[in-house]
């Protein structure tokens, strides 16, 4: 048996990844933010964590899933409210792919130096 | 036949359309929003010198609280029924669903009250 994904179908399943994931670093982001209620003691002595190299990292693989998950969010929305873009969906595909490269290889050079 | 096309959406069908049509507002605002708060916090700051000072010299302004306030409201509803849809796609039987659904919810709720309660109570004494 031969299956061929379809570029639209990659898009989904990665729409759901880049979703959960960034769901689940919210969910962390509001735990290590409620710390500072504790004031500036345990706060900034708990910063190491998001300061170490690996974390570094993580947080480029945060921006690539917010950013595809908003571009890719975005074409949804465009083909189920204007019926001709179902037509063009593809190219609408390879433009946020276009779009995405353009902001996300600057922001992450920017992150990492 | 006919009049079950034309028959008035169950409330259940309604909400289904509700939490559709929620997905598609409030993703374009989380859009702005968040990715404003990622340029902010993590090209213009930078982690490595965010600190507790930076965070309070934010909160001073009673806009970023409420913008922050939104952002959580619209992040964690929106992730939460972005659950709700995966589990629509994979978990079928109904006493399953229907806990882990408030198990969602439930996770939802407290960490929207968590965010809620760091956001309107930081610096007040």
């Amino acid at each position: 048996m031969r299956y061929k994904m379809e570029e639209g179908e990659v898009a989904w399943i990665l729409h759901r990844v880049t979703g959960a994931g960034v769901a689940a670093f919210l969910l962390l982001h509001i735990f290590d933010i409620s710390l500072i209620g504790w004031g500036p003691g345990l706060f900034d002595k708990l910063l190491f964590f998001y300061r170490a190299r690996a974390f570094r990292v993580m947080e480029v693989f945060l921006l690539a899933g917010v950013l595809f998950h908003a571009l890719n969010g975005i074409r949804i929305i465009l083909i189920d409210f204007w019926p001709a873009a179902a037509g063009f969906q593809k190219k609408l595909l390879y433009g946020e792919v276009a779009l995405f490269t353009v902001a996300f290889i600057p922001a992450a050079y920017l992150m990492l130096r | 036949m006919e009049s079950e096309i034309v028959r008035r959406p169950k409330a259940s069908e309604r909400f289904e359309t509700y939490s559709w049509l929620y997905m598609r507002v409030s993703g374009p605002l989380l859009m702005l929003m968040a990715l404003t708060h990622f340029g902010i916090m993590h090209l213009y700051y930078g982690v490595g010198h965010i600190d507790f000072t930076v965070v309070a010299a934010r909160y001073r302004t009673p806009f970023w609280r409420i913008y922050d306030l939104v952002m959580v409201l619209l992040a964690v509803t929106h992730g939460m029924n972005g659950a709700k849809m995966i589990l629509d796609d994979y978990l079928h039987p109904r006493g399953w669903r229907t806990a882990v659904l408030c198990l969602v919810w439930a996770i939802g709720f407290i960490f929207l009250v968590m965010g809620g309660f760091t956001i309107l109570t930081f610096g007040v004494k």
